[in-house]
């Protein structure tokens, strides 16, 4: 699928992220689609993450989960979560063609996180409603 | 397609190392890494196998300064080879802009080559996208096995098995040592940069 994105829309989806996740102590987001390509994304000025690697690993990662899902017969999962000692990891399926990666550390608890991402996830599908998809 | 941000003003565009396992598609971005290190602010990830063999793929991003005022970064990936992993090659080939096809100048692996190519084909209609469309450089690697007295098909034959119906440029190479192996990479982005700039137009 090709999409094109014009400068509100980006705008619009940085403020998102910003409001709904950062603001409430996540510590880095991202938002990409599908072939690993970031389309936004915004930290608290603290992380240093390589965010160009850990997008082409999401995607792979997710496309890979999506795989593993058809074999067992469902049609996906919409979202992951990976859990380490200090930073944890929660992808969540926005539309067909959009991840968005939420890195949070345990100062937050996984139920909060996933209302906050929902809600994200909600506001940012209204701003790619209107997305040139083709 | 490439991923252009009009707010931040750059180009995402992803180039794909395609061809038959153990033809060189990894030691081609090793020999990258290595050259450019100082260039590429970001390690190069792989994702291997205990028998050193791509398991998923190989990613190198870097970036090569501005094009009509925009940042371009260039993603290069490398697709697992083995026959078996064709699912995870699929995965790998969505949103290509431009691929580097590196067949195997051994004399052994003539039909490996055509094999690969043919899947590529495939896999890439899978995702409505055609052959011919799609920018390509082949690259005929393991030229300096010559020198060990194995047997390499000729220039002739492999440009006749995989290029008479393309027609796109081809280099023979030498991954390991480097020979064309740069060569190969600057043609493929300017390829893929006349092929995005065309379609923005």
């Amino acid at each position: 699928m090709s999409y094109t994105l014009g400068q509100e829309q980006l705008d619009g989806m940085e403020e998102v992220l910003q409001q709904d996740l950062i603001d409430v102590g996540v510590r880095c987001v991202f938002l990409i689609d599908m072939a690993g390509n970031i389309i936004a994304n915004q930290d608290n000025g603290e992380s240093r993450h390589d965010v160009y690697s850990l997008a082409a690993l999401a995607a792979g990662n997710f496309g890979a989960v999506s795989a593993m899902a058809k074999i067992i017969g469902e049609g996906e999962f919409s979202l992951l979560f990976h859990k380490g000692k200090k930073e944890n990891i929660h992808f969540n399926k926005i539309a067909t063609e959009f991840l968005m990666i939420t890195i949070f550390s345990n100062d937050i608890s996984l139920g909060f996180l996933r209302l906050k991402v929902n809600e994200a996830v909600e506001r940012i599908k209204t701003i790619l409603g209107s997305i040139d998809a083709s | 397609m490439a991923f252009v941000n009009p707010k931040k003003k750059e180009v995402q565009v992803k180039i794909v190392y395609y061809g038959p396992g153990r033809g060189g598609k990894t030691t081609n971005l090793e020999y990258i890494y290595d050259k450019f290190n100082k260039r590429i602010k970001t390690e190069m990830v792989t994702i291997k196998t205990h028998g050193d063999r791509t398991l998923f793929f190989d990613f190198l991003p870097f970036d090569i300064g501005k094009v009509n005022g925009y940042d371009v970064k260039i993603q290069l990936y490398t697709v697992p080879g083995q026959v078996k992993y064709n699912a995870t090659r699929r995965l790998v080939l969505r949103g290509v802009d431009g691929i580097v096809f590196v067949a195997d100048a051994m004399a052994v692996r003539r039909e490996k080559n055509i094999l690969s190519l043919k899947n590529l084909q495939e896999n890439l209609a899978n995702y409505k996208k055609s052959i011919f469309k799609t920018p390509m450089v082949l690259q005929y690697n393991k030229v300096d096995l010559a020198e060990q007295g194995i047997p390499l098909l000729p220039l002739e034959t492999i440009e006749r098995d995989l290029n008479s119906k393309l027609k796109t440029a081809s280099f023979p190479a030498s991954a390991i040592v480097g020979t064309n192996v740069v060569t190969t990479l600057k043609k493929i982005i300017s390829m893929t940069m006349a092929s995005i700039i065309k379609e923005l137009k």
